[in-house]
């Protein structure tokens, strides 16, 4: 759970965008042969088309132009034929002074998201563009501001990205980042990426804005950058809100620019040293010709696209599990082996529990739907403690086996009627105090010293207790003592 | 426009430059006053369209190679001048 930041007051409303940059998952860069590769010596990857050098011509990688449009199409976009342009700029992170990007003409346009809550975010577009070569700044403390010089690798010049830009459709930071995270989703299910945020293969920047609640007007807004996990993104859409909140309920407006998220300070930081002319002076690439995408290729596209997260949540839904927890599911990749213990006869919600709140299981491919099923079967018949199911199934993904057998294996059976009872008078005589708190309490005290008395069942019968029986013995004793 | 391109001239030189940057609007100027509307937009003046190469690997530079050609090198790295602002 990400801690809550403050929220704004109730009498303005937040409006968000995101511009979400992921690296596409090809072996090569878009516009050359050099391998597309995190991780490798700096300046490995590099020839003469990515650096820039005179004479060298960019040619089109057409993995990278199918993986966008599968993309594109995974966001409900249509696809347009589409052309490429020079961005021009001086910074060192392109060696050329310009990246080529779609401008005018993106290749994917006008989609949609659907969130796991149910809302929907637009996507305005998803265009292709290169990456920049990364910059590192040497100086007192690595920032841009207190450089003393800049080294510069360009293994990652030209690498294939897919800009996606969202509708300022976003009105609440936690939809700031389940918005993120579903693209996230979408990205890897689809296989165009593997949108690892702390790797940086999918960046995040938000466009922050607030407005009195009720108008429908856009105000000015500000782009945070430096985005490095959802995380980050939660707490600097907040920041970035209330300082609007702040700036405008003082008489003032915010001004249009780029701030940097800054994470130990949890605030964001103006990015602009001055006041500079913004013009990319935009034209046609005339090294590169439009791309088509004829009606054929989509519905190619189309009917190879696997069941997106959200179609994956509906199934888990239907097949009795809650939201929350299909979500959860779906994000782990877990839904088939739900599903198919379900069918097998499991008990949805206790299979969900097993599955994703209490065990985070590298492994899972030994273990089969109809292993989950019997296991959560004989959980459901107090035949197995909770605690004792999730050693069983720890046991089942690392060694396989019906859990039955791996129960007997670890000498778990449900424990007799009359030792439970006896360990639960143990525990009474052992602490009559809190015995005594939880017969006269009410409420949470009274909750409190179950969940004590509760504890000290289970310690002294290393698990093998099931929680609910013990809780409903105590209930018993207090009634009739 | 010098200030974007960050080129710094003398005043000689601005004069004939804005000279020649006339000549090149008065042009457009002439290509604006056709009458183009029986012409479908293109993008592109060649009638070419989706050329693309395959996704395969082609061996890259090596790096000695390639940092030999910037004025300093560090860490197989181009070392450049202390960056103000950010990327764009």
């Amino acid at each position: 759970m990400s801690p809550r930041e403050p929220s704004i007051p109730a009498s303005w409303e937040l409006v968000v965008g995101l511009e979400v940059h992921v690296e596409l998952a090809t072996a090569t860069k878009l516009f050359c042969g050099c391998a597309n590769r995190f991780g490798d010596e700096p300046n490995t990857n590099v020839c003469p088309v990515c650096l820039g050098l005179p004479g060298s011509l960019p040619v089109v990688n057409a993995r990278a132009v199918e993986l966008a449009v599968r993309l594109g199409r995974a966001l409900g976009c249509g696809v347009e034929t589409s052309a490429f342009a020079r961005k021009n700029y001086f910074y060192p992170d392109m060696p050329k002074n310009y990246q080529i990007t779609q401008y005018d003409r993106p290749t994917n346009s006008d989609g949609r998201l659907e969130l796991p809550d149910g809302s929907v975010v637009g996507i305005e577009r998803a265009h292709i563009e290169e990456d920049t070569g990364k910059t590192t700044h040497m100086g007192s403390g690595g920032r841009i501001h207190d450089a003393v010089y800049s080294l510069v690798d360009y293994n990652r010049a030209g690498v294939p990205l897919v800009e996606i830009v969202t509708r300022p459709d976003i009105r609440t930071v936690e939809q700031a980042r389940a918005c993120a995270g579903e693209l996230r989703a979408v990205m890897t299910a689809i296989g165009a990426s593997d949108a690892r945020m702390e790797e940086g293969s999918m960046r995040v920047d938000a466009n922050v804005s607030v407005r009195p609640a009720g108008s429908g007007e856009l105000r000015t807004r500000c782009e945070v950058k430096n985005l490095n996990s959802l995380r980050s993104l939660g707490r600097a859409v907040a920041y970035e809100a209330r300082r609007h909140v702040g700036l405008w309920e003082a008489g003032e407006r915010p001004r249009q620019e780029t701030r940097h998220w800054d994470e130990s300070g949890g605030r964001t930081i103006s990015g602009r040293s001055k006041e500079e002319v913004e013009d990319y002076r935009y034209f046609t690439d005339p090294d590169l010709v439009p791309l088509t995408v004829d009606g054929a290729a989509v519905a190619e596209v189309d009917a190879a696209l696997p069941e997106l997260p959200a179609a994956r949540r509906a199934g888990l839904a239907a097949a009795g599990v809650a939201a929350e927890a299909a979500a959860l599911v779906v994000e782990r990749g877990q839904d088939g082996l739900v599903l198919a213990a379900v069918a097998a006869g499991a008990d949805p919600g206790l299979t969900v529990t097993r599955v994703v709140n209490d065990l985070a299981l590298d492994d899972w491919s030994q273990v089969t739907p109809e292993g989950l099923a019997a296991l959560a079967g004989m959980e459901r018949a107090g035949k197995l403690s909770a605690t004792q199911s999730k050693q069983v199934l720890a046991e089942m993904a690392a060694t396989g086996g019906d859990p039955a057998a791996v129960a007997q294996r670890l000498g778990f059976k449900a424990m007799a009627e009359a030792d439970l009872e006896a360990a639960v008078d143990e525990v009474i005589a052992a602490h009559p105090g809190e015995w005594a708190r939880f017969c006269a309490g009410e409420g949470d005290d009274r909750k409190k010293m179950a969940g004590f008395l509760t504890g000290r069942v289970m310690r002294a019968t290393r698990g093998r207790a099931d929680g609910a029986a013990v809780n409903r013995l105590l209930t018993n004793r207090a009634i009739r003592p | 426009m010098a200030g974007l391109a960050r080129l710094r001239f003398t005043d000689d030189e601005l004069d004939e430059l804005t000279g020649q940057l006339a000549a090149v609007l008065g042009h457009a100027a002439d290509v604006e006053a056709l009458d183009i509307a029986d012409l479908v937009a293109r993008v592109h003046p060649m009638g070419l369209g989706d050329v693309t190469r395959p996704d395969e690997v082609r061996p890259s530079l090596d790096r000695d190679q390639v940092l030999a050609q910037a004025p300093v090198a560090e860490s197989g790295r181009f070392r450049v001048p202390p960056v103000l602002g950010e990327a764009p």
